[in-house]
């Protein structure tokens, strides 16, 4: 079961680490989904900011180059992109959860794809 | 020395004849590169024979790898994302020399004479020259269009005259530079328009044409007239409409250009837009399937094949130039990445990233005549490339 995005919010005011480690758990997609978000963002995604995420046209989405910036706007920056520059917004292919399990993942380094070399 | 390497093409041309004992020669002008992205590598392909000669392994990460080619067709220069430069051996099926000349690079491109190799760079920023046989370095030319800002470089084509013209994606400009004394280039500025994606250079080597990410329009420079500046064309193709999002880049290259014509894709809208190259006005515009990434034109010019962006990437239409309108749809496979003509274009060939294949096209009939598994393949290069301006 997933814990609502709310609820995980509250729990960030109230505890940091626990919530932390608390949202990872609860926001992590399950089995295929799981495995076609991360393609989706090593090969989709990657067509523009690098299959390794270290830049393209976009710019670098490891964890040295985001972590510390808000995981509010990074996640609005995914559901509807940013006018006036190249990056589309992907609302229409995933939730705003899944977008936040990706920034989450992103900021500690977002998983390989299954089998493949880096 | 000269006999030691004429010894090693003929152990290298026996290897991949597959025969042991009779050394066979072999030419190399039917034979291309298929790009395995995921694992590092490329097959050495066949375009008669339809099958793999040999893998090369150990280049890297080949996400949006590009090659280039030697005039003789025996080696392939594959740049990598992770700014590795592979200088590939066909007929051995190896690598002969490997550097990693930048942090992020997205191509390159080969001199005029064959003895300068190019790459271009996003980061940081620029070109770097190369001398083809020994891969060292000779200039570098840093796109710092204001001081300490420097922009990714896109576009990169060859010119006739030791030239090469690449466009700013960061600073909208296009600059062209003369590599005539390879040690000390000579870089003349063009102002082009806002966020250049990518550009091509038309067959003769005469039309620099820059695709425009932030703009309704393409910027056009005239090599024979450089002096005239960059002039807009199809200017306001997007009618002030709201664009579609757009979630891949567009591909621009010489293939577009064919029987007097250019066929390009629109930014943010499901058309190929046709342009008459004598006066650059537009005569037509063919609604398409999705976003076009690759706009390709067979050889003779008589077919346009295109691809498309995530998510409708699993679609190839082909263009009739006559009636300029679809006459195919076809699914080869999944996640369909590059195509890539046989010299005469009887067969394009078509990878399908999720599928693990090559697909084989009969152009005439556009039906699939043969399959190579590959892994993960995205592009496809063959050495014909390297006897034409702009590749
Ligand atoms: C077509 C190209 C393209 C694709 C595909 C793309 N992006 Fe972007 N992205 C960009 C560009 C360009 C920027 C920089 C925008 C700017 O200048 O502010 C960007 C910015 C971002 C940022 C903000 C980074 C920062 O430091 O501010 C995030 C996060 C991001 N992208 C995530 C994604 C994710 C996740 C995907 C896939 C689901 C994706 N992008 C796909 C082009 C792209």
């Amino acid at each position: 079961m997933r814990i609502p995005p709310t609820l995980l919010h509250v729990a960030v005011l109230l505890a940091a680490g626990l919530a932390a480690a608390l949202s990872v758990e609860a926001a992590e997609p399950q089995g295929k989904r799981h495995e076609h978000l991360i393609k989706l963002v090593r090969q989709e995604c990657g067509s523009c900011h690098g299959l390794t995420l270290a830049g393209g046209l976009g710019p670098a989405l490891l964890p040295e180059n985001i972590a510390h910036k808000p995981l509010d706007s990074m996640v609005a920056t995914v559901m509807n992109g940013r006018p006036g520059t190249a990056m589309p917004g992907w609302s229409r292919f995933i939730s705003e959860d899944e977008a936040e399990w990706m920034v989450r993942s992103m900021m500690k380094g977002f998983p390989e794809l299954n089998g493949a070399r880096k | 020395m000269r006999r030691g390497i004429l010894a090693a093409a003929l152990a290298g041309a026996a290897l991949l004849a597959g025969c042991a004992t009779q050394p066979a020669l072999r030419g190399t002008g039917d034979l291309g590169l298929v790009i395995e992205r995921a694992s590092g590598q490329v097959a050495v392909v066949s375009h008669t024979s339809r099958e793999r000669l040999a893998t090369v392994a150990g280049l890297g990460d080949l996400s949006h790898a590009h090659v280039t080619y030697s005039r003789d067709g025996r080696y392939g220069y594959v740049f990598g994302r992770d700014g590795g430069l592979t200088k590939v051996d066909l007929l051995r099926g190896r690598i002969e020399r490997r550097i990693v000349q930048a942090g992020n690079s997205i191509g390159g491109s080969i001199s005029q004479d064959g003895r300068l190799v190019v790459a271009q760079n996003y980061d940081p920023g620029g070109i770097k020259v190369f001398d083809a046989e020994t891969l060292e370095q000779l200039a570098e030319v840093p796109a710092e269009y204001a001081p300490g800002q420097r922009s990714k470089v896109v576009g990169l084509a060859d010119l006739p005259g030791q030239r090469f013209v690449y466009a700013l994606f960061d600073a909208g400009e296009i600059w062209v530079t003369d590599l005539s004394d390879p040690r000390a280039p000579k870089t003349e500025r063009y102002k082009a328009g806002r966020q250049p994606y990518d550009g091509l250079v038309t067959p003769d080597g005469r039309y620099f044409i820059a695709g425009l990410f932030g703009e309704d329009g393409l910027a056009l420079l005239d090599l024979w007239h450089p002096e005239r500046g960059v002039r807009k064309i199809l200017a306001g193709y997007g009618r002030g409409e709201e664009p579609l999002p757009v979630y891949k880049m567009p591909h621009l290259r010489g293939w577009a250009v064919a029987g007097g014509r250019a066929y390009l894709p629109a930014i943010g809208r499901h058309e190929v837009l046709v342009v008459d190259t004598r006066d650059w006005q537009e005569v037509a515009r063919i609604p398409v399937h999705s976003q076009p990434v690759f706009v390709m034109a067979r050889p003779d010019g008589r077919q346009v094949w295109v691809n498309f962006a995530f998510p409708d990437n699993s679609t190839v239409q082909v263009i009739d130039t006559v009636e300029n309108r679809v006459t195919d749809t076809l699914v080869p496979g999944r996640t369909i990445l590059h195509m890539e003509f046989t010299p005469r274009g009887e067969a394009v060939w078509v990878s399908s990233r999720d599928d693990d294949k090559v697909v084989v096209y009969d152009t005439e009939r556009r039906e699939a005549v043969a399959e190579l598994a590959a892994a993960n393949p995205s592009g496809i290069f063959f050495t014909s490339r390297g006897v034409r301006i702009g590749f």
